[in-house]
């Protein structure tokens, strides 16, 4: 059973982790709209899928957040991706499989994915 | 929705925006009578009489980006689909309680779901927010409280990736045999 004991451990080991990497390099921001019509599309698992990638691949320059409604209910689950300096990609209509398309050719390889933003949809 | 657990997550959301310092998440079950609450209660900005009677209208919203607010109607029709009920109380500067009340054997109850998902994503999100989460199911209880954590874990934020994987799995193991997924 997990305690809070094993928590202490886990801790000084995160201690070591966080001293040995700077994170003061320029962050790139996930937002996921998680509203109740983004809640009600399926943006939790969305949300869930792009923490865990994130997490497998190491990408410590990436952060997950959440927001509200962002105006484009009939398109949610929407998620937003802004790297510093360039201009923000919003992808719409997403879902768990998107995500890790998205985690791997846009945030690992730097080339967003046309097909699943909004400018696609709207055509 | 899908999931009462999604339901509770929307709810908590509006604690969020109610700048509440501390959320508390109550999953309470009796078996035997087939009950079932889902309280969300924040210490957050709360609500005047007014607000808390016209919350309820699907029309009513404080969003600006459209002109209808779902969270709390969707949430009380999955507690009236089974016979139950929702009740708001607030006070403006002192906070709001909602509370849902279901009849887990009627026929339109709406699985509980991920619960653990729910209380791990407010956690992480939300790191200035203090969170309680308390399951009471029959005679056994759990209970989870962020600032006990904190003070465990010094600067070492609960979003870090293994820390929130061991909450998750805390929760989950101490839950195991609380909460069900109904199927």
């Amino acid at each position: 059973m997990k305690s809070l004991e094993e928590l202490m451990a886990l801790r000084d080991a995160a201690k070591a982790k966080m001293t040995a990497r700077d994170d003061s390099t320029a962050l790139t921001r996930v937002v996921v709209g998680m509203a109740t019509c983004g809640i009600a599309a399926g943006a939790r698992p969305v949300m869930n899928k792009f923490t865990e990638e994130i997490e497998k691949r190491g990408l410590t320059n990436v952060t997950v957040a959440q927001t509200g409604c962002i105006g484009m209910c009939q398109y949610e689950p929407i998620v937003e991706v802004t790297e510093p300096g360039k201009e923000k990609v919003t992808y719409v209509l997403m879902n768990p499989e998107k995500a890790v398309k998205v985690v791997v050719d846009h945030l690992v390889n730097g080339n967003p994915v046309a097909e699943y933003t909004v400018g696609a949809i709207k055509k | 929705m899908r999931e009462l657990s999604l339901n509770v997550l929307d709810i908590a959301q509006n604690s969020v925006s109610a700048e509440a310092s501390l959320i508390e998440l109550v999953v309470r079950e009796d078996r035997r009578a087939h009950e079932l609450m889902l309280g969300v209660y924040d210490n957050g900005k709360g609500m005047t009489a007014e607000q808390v009677a016209a919350v309820r209208d699907p029309f009513f919203t404080t969003r600006t980006t459209r002109k209808v607010g779902m969270g709390v109607p969707l949430f009380k029709m999955a507690a009236e689909m089974t016979g139950g009920s929702l009740s708001i109380e607030s006070e403006v500067g002192v906070g709001t309680r909602v509370e849902a009340f279901f009849h887990t054997d009627h026929v339109d109850f709406v699985p509980l779901g991920d619960m653990c998902s729910t209380v791990v994503m407010l956690i992480t999100m939300n790191l200035q927010i203090d969170f309680i989460y308390r399951v009471q199911v029959d005679g056994s209880a759990f209970t989870l409280d962020t600032r006990e954590l904190k003070e465990i874990l010094g600067d070492v934020p609960l979003n870090d990736p293994d820390i929130a994987r061991w909450i998750k799995d805390y929760i989950t193991e101490n839950t195991a045999n609380l909460t069900e997924v109904q199927e």
